[in-house]
C-alpha cells in the first residue's frame, strides 16, 4: 500500500509505529453497520457488475472465468458493457502510459460504490516489464487498487479467490478504494500528472471528488 | 382505499413476477450452456443494487425525466390490464381502459427512452435508438394487426368482455383463433427483447444500446420498468389467448408457461440483424396476419 497516509505511517520508528497502528484500529472496527446498511452490502456483494480492461495478456484469463467453463455468473459477477453501469474494474496485466489515461478515465466514469482488481504481477511491481520505459510499474501509485491478484498469469481460480475475497470486504462494510481515492484525490492527480505530463485526462470526469474546490 | 390497495398489489406482484421469471430465465439459459447460473433472485439484487448506487452523471433535464417517463407508462399499463377475471382484486383501473388504451401506452416507453438517450449525446445510444425504432415499425404493424383480428374476433375492445368470453378450454383465444397467437407471438418475443430481435441491447455490439449512458439510480428505473412491462405484456397477452385466469395462481402458471415457450424460441435463435428483423416481420407475421383478416373477414364460413 503505497498512498499518503500509510506510507507517512512507515516513516516512524519500531515499536512508536506499532503503537500508532494499534490506536487507529483495524478497518473492520470501523465498519460496523445497521441492519439496512448490512442488507444492502449483502446485495451489493450478489451483484458485481464487471468492466475488464483486457490490454495485457491477463485479459485472455477473463474469457474462461466469465463463460460456461468457470461460470463467474453464479457468484453474480457479469460483464457490464460500459463503465458507467460497472462495479468492478479488472485491470488484467500491465498498462502502458497510454492506455493508463484510458483506465483514469473508465475508472472516474464508473459510479459509486466502485472497486478495481488488478490482475497479474505487472500491476504490482510491473511484473517481466520492470525495467520498460514506457510501462507503468505499481497501478496503486495512480488508481486504488482493491484487490491485488498476482502471478503471471493467475489461473481462473485465482480470479475466483480475489472476486471472493472482495466479496467479503463488501459485506463487512470496510470502505472500498473510491473512498482513499476520494480522500487522497492530490495525491493520485499528482502521481497521474507526473508519468501522463500535458496528456491529463480532463478534469471533469473527476471534479466531484472535490468538495466545491477547483481541480 | 381499494383501488390505492388494489394498484399497489399490481404493481407489487408484477414486480416480483418480473424478478422471478427473469431470474429463472437466467437460471435456464446457464443450464442450457452447462453451467449453474445465478441464483432465482439475482435481477431483484443486481436492481437493489443499482437503486442504492450513486448517481453523478448531469446530461440536462430530460436526461432524467425520461426513464421517469417510461416508469410512467410501465405503471400505466400495469394498472389497465386486468390480472384476474371474475376477480374484485386486481383490476387496477381496467375498467376504465380497453385494448386500444393500452396500445396507446405501449409505445411510451420507446418514446421516453428516445428523449432521454437524445438528450445525452452518446453516439452508441443514439444508434440504439435508432435500432429500437426501426425495429418498432417492423414489429408494430404485425402485433396490432393480431391484436385487432382478436378484437374483430369477439367484436369487442374490452379486455374483460374478451377474456368472459373465453370460459373453458375449447374457447380459448389460441383454439379458436390460432393465426392470430401465431402473428402476435414473434412480434410480442420482440417487444420483450427475446433473442432473435434483440438488436437493440446487443451487448458486446452497441455497448448495451440505449441504456449505454444510464448508470446508478436511473438504470435501477429502468431495469424495473423493464421487468414490470414485460410481465404486463405477458399477462395481457395470457388474458386475449390463453382465457384469462381466475386466481393468481393459474395466472402465474399460464404466464410462466408463455414465457417458457417465448423463452425456448430466444434460446434457440441467434440475433438477426436490424433490416433482417424488420424484413422478417413485414414478410412472415404480416403476411400471416393479412392471411387471417382475409379468413375471418371475407370468408363465407367467418360470418
Amino acid at each position: 500500500m503505497y498512498h499518503k497516509t500509510q506510507r507517512e505511517g512507515f516513516q516512524c520508528e519500531g515499536s512508536q509505529c506499532e503503537q500508532a497502528l494499534l490506536e487507529t484500529g483495524s478497518p473492520v472496527d470501523e465498519a460496523r453497520q445497521g441492519v439496512l446498511d448490512q442488507l444492502v452490502s449483502w446485495m451489493r456483494k450478489r451483484s458485481l457488475f464487471v468492466l475488464a480492461y483486457g490490454t495485457g495478456c491477463g485479459a485472455i484469463e477473463m474469457r474462461p472465468l466469465m463463460t460456461s467453463r468457470f461460470d463467474a455468473e453464479r457468484f453474480g459477477i457479469i460483464g457490464a458493457a460500459t463503465p458507467r453501469q460497472a462495479d468492478v474494474l479488472v485491470i488484467s496485466g500491465y498498462l502502458a502510459i497510454k492506455t493508463l489515461k484510458r483506465v483514469i478515465r473508465s475508472y472516474e466514469q464508473m459510479q459509486e460504490p466502485k472497486y478495481v482488481i488488478a490482475l497479474g504481477s505487472c500491476t504490482i511491481n510491473g511484473g517481466m516489464y520492470w525495467d520498460s520505459y514506457n510501462t507503468v510499474k505499481q497501478v496503486d501509485r495512480y488508481l486504488p487498487v482493491d484487490i491485488f491478484i498476482n502471478g503471471c498469469m493467475p489461473r481462473p481460480e485465482a480470479l475466483i479467490e480475489g472476486f471472493v475475497a472482495l466479496q467479503e470486504r463488501i459485506a463487512r462494510g470496510e470502505k472500498g478504494g473510491f473512498h482513499r481515492y476520494r480522500e487522497n484525490i492530490d495525491w493520485y492527480k499528482a502521481n497521474q500528472r507526473r508519468v501522463l505530463g500535458d496528456q491529463m485526462p480532463p478534469a471533469y470526469t473527476y471534479d466531484w471528488y472535490h468538495a466545491g474546490g477547483a481541480a | 382505499m381499494h383501488a390505492i390497495l388494489d394498484s399497489l398489489a399490481m404493481i407489487g406482484v408484477s414486480y416480483i413476477m418480473g424478478f422471478l421469471f427473469y431470474g429463472f430465465y437466467r437460471q435456464l439459459n446457464a443450464r442450457v450452456q452447462r453451467r449453474w447460473g445465478p441464483s432465482i433472485w439475482q435481477n431483484f439484487f443486481d436492481n437493489m443494487k443499482f437503486f442504492f448506487k450513486s448517481e453523478t452523471l448531469v446530461h440536462g433535464p430530460m436526461f432524467f425525466f425520461g426513464p421517469m417517463i417510461i416508469m410512467a407508462g410501465a405503471f400505466t399499463t400495469v394498472l389497465f390490464v386486468p390480472f384476474l377475471k371474475d376477480s374484485n382484486w386486481l383490476q387496477g383501473y381496467s375498467q376504465y381502459g380497453n385494448l386500444i388504451l393500452i396500445i396507446y401506452l405501449l409505445v411510451v416507453g420507446p418514446l421516453g427512452n428516445a428523449l432521454a438517450v437524445g438528450s445525452s449525446g452518446n453516439p452508441f445510444g443514439v444508434m440504439g435508438v435508432t435500432r429500437g425504432l426501426t425495429r418498432l415499425m417492423g414489429l408494430e404493424v404485425p402485433f396490432f394487426l393480431g391484436l385487432g383480428l382478436v378484437m374483430l374476433q369477439h367484436e369487442t375492445t374490452s379486455v374483460h368482455a374478451i377474456m368472459a368470453a373465453q370460459d373453458g378450454l375449447a374457447h380459448w383465444g389460441i383454439v379458436t383463433n390460432p393465426i392470430a397467437f401465431c402473428v402476435i407471438l414473434l412480434p410480442f418475443i420482440a417487444s420483450q427483447n427475446g433473442s432473435p430481435f434483440d438488436v437493440v441491447g446487443a451487448p458486446v455490439e452497441v455497448y448495451a444500446g440505449p441504456r449505454v449512458e444510464f448508470g446508478g439510480r436511473l438504470l435501477g428505473v429502468l431495469m424495473t420498468q423493464n421487468m414490470m412491462m414485460s410481465i404486463a405484456k405477458l399477462v395481457l397477452v395470457t388474458d386475449l389467448f390463453l382465457g384469462g385466469a381466475t386466481n393468481i395462481l393459474v395466472l402465474i402458471l399460464k404466464a410462466f408457461a408463455l414465457f417458457v415457450l417465448t423463452t425456448a424460441v430466444s434460446m434457440v435463435f441467434p440475433r438477426l440483424r436490424t433490416e433482417q428483423a424488420v424484413d422478417f416481420f413485414w414478410k412472415v407475421p404480416l403476411g400471416l396476419g393479412v392471411l387471417g383478416v382475409i379468413l375471418t373477414v371475407w370468408l363465407p364460413w367467418s360470418a
